[in-house]
C-alpha cells in the first residue's frame, strides 16, 4: 500500500458518511479551539501585565517600609517610620546602578477650585519623580531642587484633575488652588496616561515636592517609599543588591536580623502578577485538555461503532484482495485524518475566538505558536492511539463471517 | 499438462469445523479438476458444503486437509498475506447480496479490486473498470451509486468488479438467489457471454433450472462429490425470450 493510495480510501469511506465524520470530528474541534483560545488569552493577558509594569516605571526599584517582628509584637507597615530622605540620599550617592533617586510621601485630600473641588491624591517627590514613574509633562514646567529646599507651594496635576477642577478651555497654569486648607500654584499638567491594569485613573494625582507634603501637609520626617531607576533591566538585581547593604548599614540591622524595609524590581512585581495569571491560564489548559481527551474518546467511540457497521465493507475488501495491514491502516488513515482535520478547524477557531476575545478585553492579541504545534502534534497522535484498537478489530474481521453479516 | 491447462486441482479436500466439543464435517473429501474455459456449476442440497467449498477454492478458508492447486500453485500452508494476493490477481467473487459499497459509484466499486494492486496505475485502473462496466452492458451507468441501480444491474456491477483483475476463475455463490427468474436468466445469459469469451467460471446454486446453463455440474451431498457431469448446456437468451410475458401488473 502506498501512503497516497491509503490517504485516497480512507477519504473516500469518511466521504461516504459525512454527517458521522462531522460529528466525530467535534470532540477534537471543541478540544483544541479550547486549548489554544486559552493559551492565546493567558498570553495576552501575562503581556498586558508586562506592558502595564513597564508603564509604571523605568527599569523602576521600589523601597517599601516592612512589618518588623520585634519581640514578636508585629507592628503594622504603614506605622513604620523606618525610611528617611536620608535613605535617599545615600542611595543616590552609593549606588552605582542606580541612576535616580526620588522619596515618595503621599497624603489625600480635598482639592479645592473657587466652586469645584475634587477629592484626590497628593504625591511628593524629588524633581526626578516624574521621571521615574515615566509621566510627562503636558504643560508647564516641572519643580526644581529650589523648590524642595523651600517647600515651595507648587504643584503639576493630573488630567483628570484638569478637568474637575478647570472649567474647559481654561490654562490652569499660574492658577492657585487648594489642598485641604494650604493653597498652592499649578506650574504643569501632565500628559494622559488612562487607566492601568487594576482599572485604576493614573490622571488622578498632584505631584509636590517631597519636603512640601511631609513638613506642610503631614507634619512628618519619614517617608512612604523611595522609588529608583536601575541603570538598566540587566543591573537591576545589582541595584536591589546595593540598596539593601546601604539600607542596612543606614538602618543599623544586625548580621542576620529583619530587614526593617522591602525591595521589589518591577521584574519581581511582574512575576507575581504573572504567576498569578499563569495559574489561571494553567488551570484552564488543564480544563481543555480533558476536553480534548473527551474528544478522543469519542473518536474512538465513533470508530468502533464504524468498524462494526461497516464489517460486510471489511470483508469485501478482504475477499479482493486487501491484506490485514491494509485494513488496519485504512481505519487508523481515517482516524488520524479525522482527528487531523478536526484539529486544524479548531486551530482556526481557536484563533478566532482567541482574537474576538482579546478584542473584547482589549488585551494585546499573542499567537503562541508553540501551543500550536503541540496541539497539532497531539491531535496526530491521538488520533492514532484512539484509532488504533477499532482498526486492530477491523483487522481482524474473518471475512466469510463479515460477509454474511447483516 | 494436457491440452487444456487445470486452473483448479483439488484433491482429498476436507474441512472439519469444531464448534464446542463437536466437530462438524463440512467436507470429507472431495477431488475434481476445473479446466481453463469451463463453466462448473457446484449443486447440492442446503449445508451439502457448497459454500465451505467455495472457500476454500476462493482462499478465504483454508481445508482442513487435502491440496488444492490454483493455476498450478499450491495454496497449502501460504500466509495470510499470500493469501490476499492470490484473491487479488487470480480470483474473481460474485456474491448472492452483491457487496457493493455504499454511496460509491458503479465505476468506483469495480476499480476496488485494483486499488489493492500497486502495478496497476491510476488510469489504467479507470479504463480497466470502464471496460469491464462495458462488457457487463452498464456502460451508461457508471457514475450511479448502488441505490439508483437495480438488483440485476446491481449484480452485474458485481460481476464486472469480479473481472476487472482479469482474474483465472470467478466464483459466484448463489449468485442469482437474490433475483427473479427474468433477471436471473439475464445474469446467467451474461454468465454465458463471458463462458464464450473464454473465462473460467464456478457457479454455486441450489436451483437445478439454473445448473442447466452450465455445460459442467459436481453435485455435493453431505460433504462429498455425489455426481460430476458434463451436461448439454441451455442457452440462457433462448429461456429468456421463451418466458411468458406476465410482469405487465
Ligand atoms: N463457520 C462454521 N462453523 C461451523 N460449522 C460450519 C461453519 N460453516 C459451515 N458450517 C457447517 O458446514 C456445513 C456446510 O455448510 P455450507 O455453508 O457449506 O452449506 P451450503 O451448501 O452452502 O448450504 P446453503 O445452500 O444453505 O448455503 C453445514 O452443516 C454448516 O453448519
Ligand atoms: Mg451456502
Amino acid at each position: 500500500m502506498d501512503i497516497l493510495n491509503l490517504i485516497r480510501i480512507s477519504a473516500k469511506a469518511l466521504l461516504r458518511n459525512k454527517t458521522r465524520s462531522a460529528l466525530s470530528m467535534l470532540g477534537i474541534v471543541i478540544g483544541i479551539a479550547a486549548v489554544i483560545a486559552v493559551v492565546n488569552l493567558g498570553e495576552g493577558l501575562k503581556q498586558s501585565t508586562a506592558n502595564q509594569l513597564s508603564d509604571m516605571g523605568t527599569n523602576l526599584i521600589m523601597v517599601m517600609r516592612a512589618n518588623q517582628r520585634r519581640g514578636g509584637v508585629s507592628m503594622g507597615s504603614s506605622n513604620v517610620q523606618s525610611l528617611k530622605v536620608r535613605d535617599c540620599e545615600l542611595i543616590a550617592k552609593g549606588a552605582k546602578n542606580v541612576t535616580m533617586v526620588s522619596p515618595v510621601v503621599n497624603s489625600g485630600g480635598q482639592l479645592v477650585n473657587g466652586s469645584k473641588n475634587w477629592s484626590g491624591t497628593v504625591y511628593g517627590g524629588s524633581p526626578d519623580y516624574l521621571e521615574i514613574r515615566k509621566y510627562e509633562i503636558a504643560t508647564g514646567v516641572n519643580f526644581t531642587e529650589e523648590d524642595v529646599k523651600k517647600y515651595a507651594k507648587v504643584g503639576l496635576i493630573g488630567q483628570t484633575i484638569v478637568e474637575e477642577l478647570f472649567d474647559e478651555g481654561e490654562d490652569p497654569i499660574g492658577k492657585t488652588i487648594r489642598v485641604g486648607n494650604m493653597p498652592f500654584k499649578v506650574i504643569g499638567t501632565l500628559k494622559e496616561r488612562g487607566e492601568n491594569g487594576m482599572g485604576m485613573d493614573q490622571d488622578d494625582l498632584v505631584v509636590m515636592p517631597y519636603s512640601t507634603v511631609q513638613k506642610r501637609m503631614l507634619g512628618v520626617d519619614y517617608i512612604q517609599q523611595i522609588v529608583c531607576s536601575a541603570a538598566s533591566e540587566d543591573v537591576a538585581e545589582a541595584a536591589v543588591e546595593e540598596i539593601e547593604s546601604i539600607l542596612r548599614v543606614s538602618h543599623k540591622i544586625p548580621e542576620g536580623g529583619d530587614d526593617d524595609f522591602e525591595v521589589r524590581t518591577q521584574q519581581e512585581m511582574l512575576e507575581m502578577m504573572s504567576s498569578m495569571t499563569g495559574m489561571i491560564t494553567t488551570v484552564l489548559v488543564a480544563i481543555a485538555l480533558i476536553s480534548l481527551l473527551v474528544g478522543c474518546i469519542g473518536i474512538m467511540n465513533i470508530m468502533y461503532v464504524t468498524v462494526t457497521e461497516r464489517t460486510k465493507e471489511i470483508g469485501l475488501r478482504m475477499s479482493i484482495g486487501a491484506k490485514n495491514s491494509a485494513i488496519l491502516l485504512q481505519f487508523l488513515t481515517e482516524s488520524i485524518i479525522l482527528s487531523l482535520i478536526g484539529g486544524v478547524i479548531g486551530l482556526l477557531l481557536g484563533l478566532l475566538l482567541s482574537y474576538v476575545v482579546s478584542l473584547a478585553m482589549s488585551l494585546p492579541y499573542v499567537v503562541n505558536v508553540g501551543w500550536m504545534i503541540i496541539s497539532f502534534v497531539s491531535c496526530a497522535i491521538l488520533g492514532l492511539i484512539s484509532g488504533f484498537f477499532p482498526a486492530l478489530k477491523a483487522s481482524r474481521t474473518d471475512p466469510i463471517n463479515a460477509l454474511r453479516y447483516e | 499438462m494436457n491440452e487444456k491447462q487445470s486452473i483448479i486441482k483439488v484433491e482429498n479436500l476436507k474441512r472439519t469445523f469444531v464448534v464446542g466439543s463437536e466437530e462438524v464435517h463440512a467436507l470429507k473429501g472431495v477431488s475434481f479438476d476445473i479446466c481453463q474455459g469451463e463453466f462448473v456449476s457446484i449443486m447440492g442440497s442446503s449445508g451439502s458444503g457448497k459454500s465451505t467449498l467455495l472457500n476454500i477454492l476462493g482462499c478465504l478458508d483454508q481445508p482442513t486437509s487435502g491440496e488444492y492447486f490454483i493455476d498450478g500453485i499450491s495454496v497449502r500452508e501460504r500466509s495470510k498475506n499470500e493469501l490476499s494476493d492470490i484473491r487479488n490477481r487470480k480470483i474473481g467473487f460474485v456474491f448472492q447480496s452483491y457487496n457493493l459499497l455504499p454511496r460509491t459509484s458503479a465505476l468506483e466499486n469495480v476499480e476496488l479490486p485494483l486499488v489493492y494492486n500497486l502495478d496497476v496505475s491510476h488510469r489504467e485502473r479507470h479504463e480497466r473498470a470502464q471496460h469491464a462496466l462495458e462488457l457487463v452492458g452498464l456502460k451508461d451507468r457508471m457514475g450511479h451509486m448502488p441505490n439508483q441501480l437495480s438488483g440485476g444491474q446491481q449484480q452485474r456491477v458485481a460481476i464486472a468488479r469480479a473481472l476487472v483483475n482479469d482474474p483465472v476463475i470467478v466464483l459466484a455463490d448463489e449468485a442469482t438467489g437474490n433475483l427473479d427468474t427474468r433477471t436471473s436468466y439475464e445474469i446467467m445469459s451474461l454468465f454465458q457471454s463471458l463462458h464464450e469469451q473464454g473465462k473460467t467460471i464456478a457457479f454455486v446454486t441450489h436451483e437445478s433450472d439454473i445448473s442447466v446453463f452450465t455445460s459442467r455440474t459436481i453435485f455435493l451431498r453431505d460433504g462429498h462429490i455425489l455426481r460430476d457431469e458434463s451436461v448439454a448446456t441451455k442457452s440462457a437468451a433462448e429461456a429468456l425470450a421463451a418466458l411468458p410475458v406476465d410482469n405487465d401488473y
